[in-house]
């Protein structure tokens, strides 16, 4: 079953009279458990690709289904609701909340989701472990380096189990060692059934999922599987 | 339920962990705002109200009798206070001759007979030394020389606004005597009367029917003012602290009193134009503390603004991760919240703890009246709401407009 299914999608925008098109027809489809990287040089339309298939962005024409829901007929505030309860968000820059520590970091989504406090506590707890950070939940973002924010990150986006994981270069400012632990950690979630979208420009990273699409112009270049 | 759990979890922590200099900064301003809303006001009311309250203690005392228009004098005054004396709340009371008089000055100096004389016209009031200054203790008030002592004759007190040197302003209404004060012989005409009196102290109280009155002995002006059958022109009444001055008024009204004279409460013996000007000043403090309210406001307003755009990608990321905007923006209403309660906190503890209880004990030296801070619980509450209003407006409404942006643009900084 796919759990994103895009069709034709489109975005452009205007720059004075002049009209910029990020993305030209998309169409694919990602099935659940799959893990899927897309690649694409500067200006390619990967990251505007991210931004509507994550709901943050609304596309300029097309479908799109994630999850079995019509993503287009949602308002904002079903988009929020939706986001909360079917997909984990891992940003470049790990977009963690500076004012709270890594375990509360985890913990917000869950107690917006109606988990109680302490239920969210304990899953905060196992998912920071599940990252391997055990023992750091009460360091704030600034006292993590790079890589622990980032897993940190990750670990907010699977604590609530959701269908899809997107995640925006999450390798980009890490050293080797811990990018490969991410992608580890990716490749667990694959095996457990959730899909993981990531946008990488980074090759040998793309090549440890199971299919990498490419894009150029906004438009799908290739599609290849590993 | 989850969304005021999230915004609280959200809020509780941006306070504690955020940037403390902008929290201390928006603290400081409200607190600021509410002693400039307390104090200005309540300076401006106190100038007049302890003008008032000095009126009360120096003059009219609780109540105030004095004849009615068509009289000269209270009449049946001994019958009047035999009344007073068995009517129940009543503590103390006095009785004055007042009459209209001339006092001149330098007479004795006068080479023609034709120069203008150094003269005031005032009204002189006979007293009992002992009972006068037990109830209004207005000996306490002599600036120079001293008070008229017990069967003392021949002496006399002025008011400091029948003196030049008090207040030395040339003006063809304002007749003052240019004399230097204790000590001079002056020429008291009253009652088709001559009398020459010395000057043994002058009085400044900041009463105007103080400071502009003469004071003698009674038993030595009566005669002057042919006044035989013991009628005195005002008695002022002291009323115990439990009892009630309308119930007394009502009491002493019952007793046939206001046959006899004109019965008024402190507040109603004062002019009209002190309660006028105490309404203008309290307007006056309410448009000043109202322009603080509306600087303070919008001063909030940029602060949190200002945060908020700096935190506009953690507001898009907040949304992203599925935190209901509603969540968001009731995080920095419960924030402003926390910083109005901090604020006005300290506010009202400056105000009220330190402030006005210093005003209280070293009184501002005004011109006219000895200023205190005069506030009152509903006018405070009332300021109270209004920097609650509007600091609640000026945390939320920035808060709105940026997390009413599309998140993606919240993301990027667009």
């Amino acid at each position: 079953m796919a759990v994103i299914k895009a069709e034709q999608l489109t975005k452009t925008y205007k720059d004075g009279e002049t009209v910029i098109t990020a993305l030209g027809g998309v169409s694919l489809s990602i099935e659940r458990g799959e893990f899927v990287a897309i690649t694409g040089r500067s200006g390619s339309g990967k990251s505007t690709l991210f931004h509507q298939l994550g709901l943050i962005d609304n596309p300029t024409s097309g479908s799109l289904t994630v999850n079995g829901t019509d993503a287009l007929r949602l308002t904002e505030k079903q988009k929020t609701s939706f986001r909360l309860k079917n997909i984990g968000y891992i940003f470049q820059d790990y977009a963690l909340i500076p004012t709270l520590t890594a375990l509360e970091n985890i913990v917000l989504p869950l107690l917006m989701a109606g988990v109680p406090r302490a239920k969210a506590n304990e899953i905060a707890a196992t998912t920071l472990a599940s990252v391997g950070l055990e023992g750091r939940g009460k360091h704030l973002p600034n006292e993590l380096s790079g890589g622990q924010q980032q897993r940190v990150s990750i670990a907010r986006a699977i604590s609530h189990n959701p269908a899809l994981i997107l995640a925006d270069e999450p390798t980009a400012n890490l050293d080797n060692e811990s990018s490969l632990r991410i992608m580890g950690i990716f490749k667990n979630l694959r095996d457990r059934g959730i899909t993981v979208v990531m946008i990488t420009h980074e090759n040998e990273y793309a090549k440890m999922t199971d299919r990498v699409i490419t894009l150029f112009d906004g438009k799908i270049e290739k599609e290849e599987r590993n | 339920m989850s969304i005021l759990r999230v915004a609280f979890f959200i809020a509780l922590r941006d306070t504690v962990r955020g940037n403390r200099w902008a929290s201390a900064l928006t603290v400081i301003l409200i607190t600021l705002t509410f002693v400039n809303l307390v104090i200005v006001g309540g300076v401006l009311v106190g100038l007049i109200e302890s003008s008032s309250l000095a009126n009360r203690v120096r003059y009219s005392s609780d109540i105030l009798l004095s004849p009615p228009t068509s009289k000269a004098y209270i009449e049946q005054t001994p019958a009047i206070l035999s009344l007073i004396a068995r009517t129940e709340g009543v503590t103390n009371y006095v009785t004055r001759y007042a009459e209209p008089a001339t006092i001149t000055a330098g007479y004795k100096k006068q080479l023609n007979p034709k120069d203008t004389p150094d003269y005031a016209r005032a009204i002189v009031a006979g007293i009992d030394l002992v009972r006068e200054n037990a109830l209004t203790g207005i000996a306490d008030k002599i600036v120079e020389g001293r008070f008229l002592k017990p069967n003392e004759f021949g002496a006399i007190v002025l008011g400091s606004n029948l003196l030049y040197k008090y207040i030395p302003i040339d003006s063809p209404g304002l007749q003052t005597l240019d004399i230097k004060g204790v000590g001079e012989k002056v020429r008291l005409t009253v009652g088709g009367n001559n009398k020459e009196l010395t000057v043994v102290g002058v009085i400044k109280s900041k009463v105007g029917e103080i400071d502009q009155r003469m004071f003698m002995n009674a038993a030595e002006l009566r005669p002057l003012i042919h006044r035989n059958d013991l009628n005195v022109d005002e008695i002022a009444i002291k009323v115990t602290d439990d009892a009630s001055i309308t119930t007394v008024k009502a009491a002493l009204i019952k007793g046939g009193a206001d046959k006899f004279a004109r019965i008024q409460t402190w507040e109603e013996a004062q002019p009209k134009f002190i309660q006028d000007i105490k309404n203008t000043f309290a307007i006056l403090g309410n448009i000043i503390g109202s322009v603080g309210v509306v600087a303070s406001s919008i001063t909030i307003f940029i602060i949190v603004f200002v945060s908020a755009i700096v935190r506009r990608k953690q507001i898009g990321i907040l949304k992203a991760i599925g935190i209901n905007s509603n969540a968001i923006e009731l995080a920095y209403a419960m924030q402003s919240l926390f910083y109005g309660v901090v604020g006005i906190g300290l506010g009202m503890a400056i105000s009220f703890l330190i402030i006005k209880p210093y005003v209280d004990l070293h009184p501002i030296n005004f011109p006219f009246s000895d200023g205190i801070i005069a506030t009152t619980w509903p006018s405070t509450l009332a300021r109270i709401a209004a920097l609650f209003a509007a600091t609640l407006f000026a945390g939320y409404v920035p808060a709105k407009l940026i997390v009413r942006k599309n998140t993606i643009d919240a993301i990027l900084g667009r």
